[in-house]
């Protein structure tokens, strides 16, 4: 435990100077308070607080920008340690490469946990401030407080597979930007050209919901916009939310960053250095 | 005396190329050992093997009684790469503070290893503005933590001034004095002459030669060469009494075998005031290195 502390507070240290925490916390407040101010206007209308309405804004900005960050912040760890030649050295200490990885997460994690804090936090503030009614809305803003962090680890699960699969901090970049357009972008796309094109068939009964639940990003919006009964102010694919079961949603946010750890663990320990 | 490392058989090979082939050798507790060999004779790939970095195609090697890569032997094992590299972004302190932290020691320490090795007024500066050299006091330090049974270190002096190479070889001598084995390979061939116990020499993946200093030289039967400077005007004189030299601008050179030296340099001394001076010069390892990886190599 002690070797897995002291990777990560010098991988926090590594972040801290390569201005990671500063970018990533910086991002989430410019973002989040943009959304605060935007979102202010409709919610008269729509009979709910000021805060679960800002909650479904967020989760839809958090849906790009936590796997964005996520990966940023991942896709170097192997491929880059493996360029630098600090990894032949690292892998003679009596540390397991699983450690390792438990040490950087933590590290990527805490980064990515601060700025969600600060960007949230931000927000709600806001919104407080507005409107002290808002504070109806608080336990949604901590649900997608926790839930941002598991779609984090996630991600960073992802990011670090993918760094030990290239091998070269280039090629790990490439993947990187790959999956998060797919998986992000493309992936509802792909699923909603297919709804069309099914014409409300076995697909959009059976196949949709399973197949949004497969993506960690999807699932984690379905969770946020179920949870909260902020569900009317959401569009698009956040109209499925509805028919999914939030313990589904939840299930799936909570095993994908298990999943995603223990590809990282195996293709790293695959890596020759 | 146990040994520390035990090699028996050691087979390497990548795709077609054989990298090492049939490789044996035990280094005892306190023993300073020598790799010698070309780029790309299995040095280093000898050392990634013992170190558990990577896997041996067949043979037995086993590491202070562990297998290699094994938890047991980390804890015992301490390595320079050739090419010591660090986070850019770290201090050298936090650098090691960080490996004193995951070999379970006391990050306190990281100051007083950094002086050790001459690092004390850069600790705090980030390793991306030192020299290679410094790089290089950075990993050497890391060797030290603990009390490692077994160094094994790649090239430890390139990059080093002649000043901290006799720090670093004293450094050495105390570490061996203590019981700790050491495994290093070295371009320069004139430091481990005096700083080594054994030489071992590889050549295309095989060991061609192995032995103290003495018994290579034995072994190899090099000439001796004999430097003869004539007094002036005395040159054809002595030339004349000594067949077989080879005349130079400033003397003769004479090659014998190490049987004939005592009778040749009788020779000389019977020339008496012909001859204003005589250098004697036994084979250097430089010599003896490229006997023994030539020999192999046709």
């Amino acid at each position: 435990m002690s070797r897995i502390l002291a990777t990560a507070g010098t991988e926090f240290r590594i972040a801290l100077r390569n201005r990671w925490v500063a970018i990533a916390m910086v991002l989430m407040a410019l973002f989040s308070l943009v959304l605060a101010a935007a979102g202010s206007a409709p919610t008269g209308g729509l009979g709910v607080d000021r805060l679960s309405v800002i909650v479904a804004s967020l989760t839809s900005l958090a849906v790009y920008l936590v796997p964005l960050l996520a990966l940023l912040m991942s896709f170097d760890a192997i491929a880059g340690e493996l360029e630098r030649g600090t990894l032949p050295l690292l892998l003679t200490y009596p540390v397991s490469r699983a450690e390792v990885l438990a040490g950087k997460l933590i590290a990527h994690l805490a980064v990515l946990a601060l700025a969600c804090a600060v960007g949230y936090g931000l927000a709600a503030a806001a919104a407080l401030w507005a409107d002290p009614a808002a504070s109806a809305g608080l336990p949604a803003m901590l649900r997608l407080l926790a839930t941002s962090v598991l779609l984090g680890a996630t991600f960073i699960g992802i990011g670090y597979a993918l760094s030990a699969l290239s091998r070269r901090p280039s090629g790990a970049a490439g993947l990187a930007v790959g999956l998060w357009l797919g998986l992000v972008v493309l992936y509802d796309l792909g699923l909603l050209a297919a709804i069309v094109a099914d014409n409300g068939g076995w697909f959009t009964v059976h196949g949709f919901p399973a197949a949004l639940l497969a993506n960690p990003a999807d699932a984690f919006r379905l969770y946020n916009l179920s949870a909260s009964e902020a569900t009317a102010a959401a569009a698009g694919v956040g109209g499925a939310a509805a028919t999914v079961p939030v313990w589904q949603s939840l299930t799936s946010i909570l095993l994908w960053p298990v999943l995603a750890l223990a590809l990282a663990i195996a293709a790293f320990r695959k890596v020759i250095p | 005396m146990t040994s520390t490392l035990k090699i028996s058989a050691l087979t390497k090979r990548f795709a077609e190329v054989a990298a090492l082939t049939e490789v044996s050798l035990t280094v005892a507790a306190g023993e300073r050992v020598a790799l010698l060999g070309h780029n790309g004779a299995g040095k280093s790939t000898m050392m990634k093997i013992i170190l558990g970095l990577i896997p041996a195609t067949a043979g037995q090697v086993e590491v202070c009684g562990a297998a290699p890569g094994s938890a047991g032997a980390r804890r015992q094992v301490a390595y320079l790469p050739e090419n010591a590299a660090f986070h850019p972004a770290l201090t050298g302190l936090e650098q090691m503070r960080h490996y004193l932290s995951l070999r379970g020691e006391s990050p306190s320490k990281a100051m007083e290893l950094l002086e050790q090795v001459g690092l004390g007024p850069a600790a705090r500066r980030r390793i991306g503005t030192y020299s290679k050299g410094m790089r290089q006091r950075v990993g050497l330090a890391q060797t030290l933590i603990g009390t490692p049974r077994l160094l094994v270190l790649d090239e430890p002096t390139s990059g080093l001034d002649p000043v901290s190479r006799r720090d670093f070889y004293a450094l050495l001598d105390g570490l061996a004095a203590r019981g700790a084995s050491i495994l290093l390979s070295s371009h320069a061939l004139t430091e481990v002459e005096a700083r080594t116990d054994r030489i071992l020499i590889l050549s295309k993946g095989r060991m061609v030669a192995e032995g103290s200093l003495a018994d290579l030289r034995r072994r190899a039967d090099l000439p001796v060469m004999l430097h003869v400077t004539p007094r002036p005007g005395a040159g054809e004189a002595v030339a004349a009494a000594l067949p077989g030299a080879e005349p130079r601008a400033d003397g003769l050179v004479l090659s014998c075998g190490q049987g004939e030296k005592l009778a040749m340099l009788a020779r000389i001394a019977a020339l008496g005031d012909l001859v204003a001076d005589l250098d004697v010069a036994p084979p250097s390892l430089e010599d003896l290195y490229s006997h023994f990886s030539k020999r192999d190599g046709q």
